[in-house]
């Protein structure tokens, strides 16, 4: 058990390392010279070649790289330039953005894209099954963007059902206080319920745009992974055993179903909490996509660095929790 | 087959209808309303990357520095050749033109309490030049350095300040400086309060606020919120509003949709398509300024074809500047083919250029090319340059020149433009301060051209060498005389159309859209004379 322990703790580090490493000599290697973001392009020379030497670009990459490795291991990871803020007061800023909004996003995905799934492969061919098809089809094809801006002009703009772009009224900037970050969390935690109602309006919209994109993927994966259960050997006998239909599809076919359907749903999931920028820019969400993408435009490296170090754990910790989540669901995983 | 297994399906759908609708009317917002006392703005300011004035040198910084700092001199919005004092009561300049001494308004306080006094005004300058940070150029410019700084800018009292010049420049030139963002006066006592190892409180003002102006700085939060409050110890008219909040909104379809709905009362990054959208729309208006920001594109000469006369020649008659004007620049620019915007002392308006493909056959012709060339441009995909540069390779093909655009981002093109290796450049060059010295020292400056140069203004990144009009250029910061003054600049303006490897194309526009319940907005010339402190809503 401390074996499997002492290993896992070696992957981890080692995967951290590697995505550091690579991220940071990709950041080196882009054609954008990262004194520019800090001194802009009226700068005098000496002013340039100066930060140069602050920020340690002088030095080979191996050594500069090994300087921040070292900060890193010390908890130090740096200030960002384009904020002036050290990055993890950043990332304390920009993830909880993107967290409230992808939570929300895959609890719409999964609770409404399982269940059509499940009907679509339940009645193939039929008028479900085809809707689901054609909605599978737009969320692959249509730009997000294009779809966010429509949104906002039918919901928002037209019928007024939800507020607009932004996180919260400017009403309510300084009247909450934060303490998670999550504007819904924080309302609810100072019971300022007009402020909790507010967030929702702001969340919706664009959670249902990308619980949307996720339900179309998710439903179609629920689909052939409930087709391939239901051909089994196992409903067969179940129905020969008179067993009522509804039992065989959701107790026993959507459970095996829902084994390789974990890693689906985790992996849309971490998909959504990197952020999407097109989503973010639209609905002028201060998220941890647009900081990264932002960030990475200016070589911003100890933005980048940080945010991908997030991004990282989230991968690492849903693919651990969907592991967790086999063990639960399917005992032949189960260690004996 | 039975189909009972829908029973619970069905169930669940009627369930969960019935919850989204219950949500939906809990959520329905109550009719959209900005506060009474509160300005809101979207405005893309991701390019803020500090709020301390010594350092700012961004777009949106200038904006919040112009509300929430004050300086000796301001120029006026409406006529910007005037000027007026802002904390200077008053000011002389010495029979040799070497001297400048203010006088200072008594009375006058920082909005943290502190009295503003020569002291904080001699220590902003000081500070400014110390730190050496970019715009520190503005004021080293007329002879102030690190190390003679404490000496010849000084308070010779509570209320008096000199300050020395190393040659007897324009008077003009040296006021206008010195409205520039770099020259604010910042708080002395509560900066001192806040250094860590002699830093002059750099590292603390990144994110505060030190200043006197009318607005005070509560908050800025990168690419989400800015927030400016009214600042009650401010001398003057106290702002009408309680509050001014920036909002960062990217994308102009969404500024527009939250002006429309009056979540926002005004919009400032709006495209001309949202523009011309918004016309019809009886709630909103529009108001708008010509800036000092000019569109070019240049040609590098390091390539043997741009560094012929005759071919940079040519391509200047290549460009529909009228088109382009009609379409991509309609409500944000006008065609303007000189080196000087208009507002900006002896600035010309003489445009000769027009598209005239014959005429540019014959010049590469006589250059030897009349068959054409290949060349590069590299691109920033953002619009209007983007369109433009489209518009270019379009007219340039007709004599034959196959232009070939390198797409990149903004800090990816800037730094191979800044590195001398493009072949053709579009971008633009805003004025960095109200003078014209600030567009002829990298329009018609060239004092050394060799790859290792010093100083990398605009001439030496297309590889210009031009002693000249370096000498006329440095001539014209010393001539007194107003008159004679603008002559020299309309001479070189004239120069520097003929043979200069700049097209200069557009002066930009800006156009902001509001409700019509706020009154009193007006844009300024420049990014730091947007003044929301006058600004009311009914």
């Amino acid at each position: 058990m401390l074996k499997a322990a002492g290993r896992f703790v070696l992957v981890l580090a080692l995967t951290y390392l590697g995505l550091l490493a690579v991220t940071f000599f990709i950041g080196r290697v882009i054609p954008v010279d990262p004194v520019l973001a800090i001194v802009g392009d009226r700068a005098p020379e000496h002013v340039v070649a100066r930060v140069r030497e602050e920020l340690g670009l002088n030095k080979p990459l191996y050594e500069q790289f090994g300087i921040y490795i070292q900060k890193v291991a010390h908890g130090d990871f740096g200030t960002s330039v384009l904020t002036a803020n050290p990055v993890l007061q950043d990332i304390a800023r920009t993830f909880p953005a993107t967290l409230e909004l992808a939570t929300l996003g895959i609890l719409i995905g999964v609770l409404a894209g399982v269940p059509l799934g499940v009907w679509a492969a339940v009645r193939r061919g039929g008028l479900v099954d085809q809707v689901v098809r054609v909605m599978g089809l737009i969320g692959y094809s249509v730009p997000i963007f294009w779809l966010g801006l429509m949104a906002l002009v039918l919901f928002y703009a037209r019928l007024g059902w939800v507020s607009g772009p932004g996180r919260i009224d400017v009403v309510y900037q300084y009247t909450l206080q934060p303490v998670t970050g999550l504007l819904l969390v924080d309302a609810a935690l100072g019971g300022e319920w007009e402020a909790f109602r507010n967030a929702l309006s702001h969340l919706i919209l664009p959670a249902s745009l990308l619980g949307y994109f996720s339900l179309a993927y998710i439903s179609r994966m629920t689909r052939s992974f409930m087709l391939n259960e239901l051909s089994q050997e196992y409903v067969v006998a179940a129905r020969a055993k008179g067993l009522s239909e509804t039992r065989i599809i959701w107790r026993h076919a959507l459970r095996n179903a829902m084994v390789p359907l974990v890693t689906v749903i985790a992996l849309s999931y971490a998909g959504l909490l990197e952020g999407s920028v097109l989503t973010e820019t639209v609905f002028a969400w201060p998220g941890l996509g647009l900081y990264l993408t932002n960030s990475l435009q200016n070589a911003d490296m100890n933005a980048v660095l940080g945010a991908t170090i997030v991004v990282g754990s989230v991968f690492i910790g849903l693919n651990l929790l969907s592991d967790l989540l086999y063990q639960l669901l399917d005992p032949r995983t189960r260690a004996r | 087959m039975n189909h009972d297994f829908l029973t619970l399906s069905r169930r669940a759908v009627h369930v969960a209808i019935g919850a989204l609708l219950c949500v939906g009317t809990a959520l329905t917002p109550a009719l959209a309303a900005t506060p009474k006392d509160t300005l809101v703005l979207a405005f893309a300011f991701d390019d803020i990357i500090t709020m301390d004035p010594a350092e700012a040198f961004e777009i949106s910084t200038g904006e919040v520095m112009g509300n929430a700092y004050d300086r000796l001199v301001r120029f006026d919005v409406k006529d910007p050749s005037k000027l007026y004092g802002d904390v200077a009561k008053s000011w002389t300049v010495s029979a040799d033109g070497k001297t400048f001494a203010f006088e200072i308004k008594p009375g006058l306080k920082f909005a943290s309490g502190n009295p503003l006094t020569a002291e904080d005004v001699a220590f902003s300058l000081q500070r400014a030049v110390l730190l050496d940070k970019t715009p520190a150029f503005i004021l080293t410019q007329f002879g102030l350095n690190k190390t003679n700084v404490r000496d010849v800018v000084k308070a010779t009292g509570p209320l008096t300040l000199t300050l020395e010049t190393d040659k007897a420049y324009a008077t003009t030139f040296v006021l206008n400086c010195l409205t520039a963002n770099v020259a604010s006066v910042v708080d002395k006592k509560l900066l001192l309060s806040k250094e860590q190892g002699g830093d002059m409180g750099y590292a603390w003002l990144k994110t505060n606020f030190a200043g006197s102006g009318p607005l005070k700085l509560r908050e800025w939060r990168a690419n989400e919120i800015l927030t400016l409050e009214r600042n009650d110890q401010y001398y003057g008219d106290k702002s009408k509003l309680v509050r001014v909040i920036y909002r960062h909104v990217k994308e102009s379809a969404t500024q527009r949709l939250l002006l429309e709905k009056g979540d926002i009362d005004i919009a400032r990054n709006l495209s001309p398509q949202d523009l011309t959208a918004l016309a019809s729309n009886a709630d909103i208006k529009t108001t708008s300024t010509p800036k000092g920001t000019l569109f070019y594109f240049s040609m590098n000469m390091k390539n043997p074809n741009l560094a012929k006369p005759e071919v940079r020649e040519a391509i200047k008659y290549l460009v529909d500047y009228a088109a382009i004007g009609d379409t991509l620049m309609k409500n944000i620019g006008v065609v303007h083919q000189n080196f000087l915007p208009i507002g900006l002392l002896g600035a010309s308006t003489v445009n000769p250029y027009k598209l005239d493909v014959d005429k540019a056959k014959g010049l590469l012709a006589k250059a030897g090319l009349a068959n054409g060339f290949k060349v590069t441009m590299d691109v920033r995909t953002v619009q209007p340059v983007q369109g433009i540069a489209e518009a270019v390779q379009q007219t340039a093909k007709r004599a034959g020149i196959e232009i070939e655009i390198l797409p990149g981002d903004g800090k990816q093109t800037l730094t191979k433009y800044r590195a001398r290796t493009h072949d053709m450049y579009i971008g633009q060059w805003g004025a960095d301060y109200w003078d014209p010295h600030t567009n002829a020292d990298t329009f018609v400056r060239n004092p050394d051209n060799a790859d290792d140069a010093k100083s990398k203004p605009l001439t030496w990144r297309n590889a210009w060498a031009i002693p000249d009009l370096t000498k006329k250029a440095d001539a014209a910061v010393l001539e007194r005389d107003p008159a004679k003054r603008r002559a020299l600049y309309d001479a070189m303006q004239a120069e520097f159309r003929r043979t200069s490897p700049f097209v200069m194309l557009f002066q930009q526009t800006e156009v902001a859209a509001y409700r019509s319940n706020v009154d009193g907005l007006k844009l300024g010339p420049t990014s730091d004379s947007t003044y929301l402190f006058g600004v009311s809503k009914r």
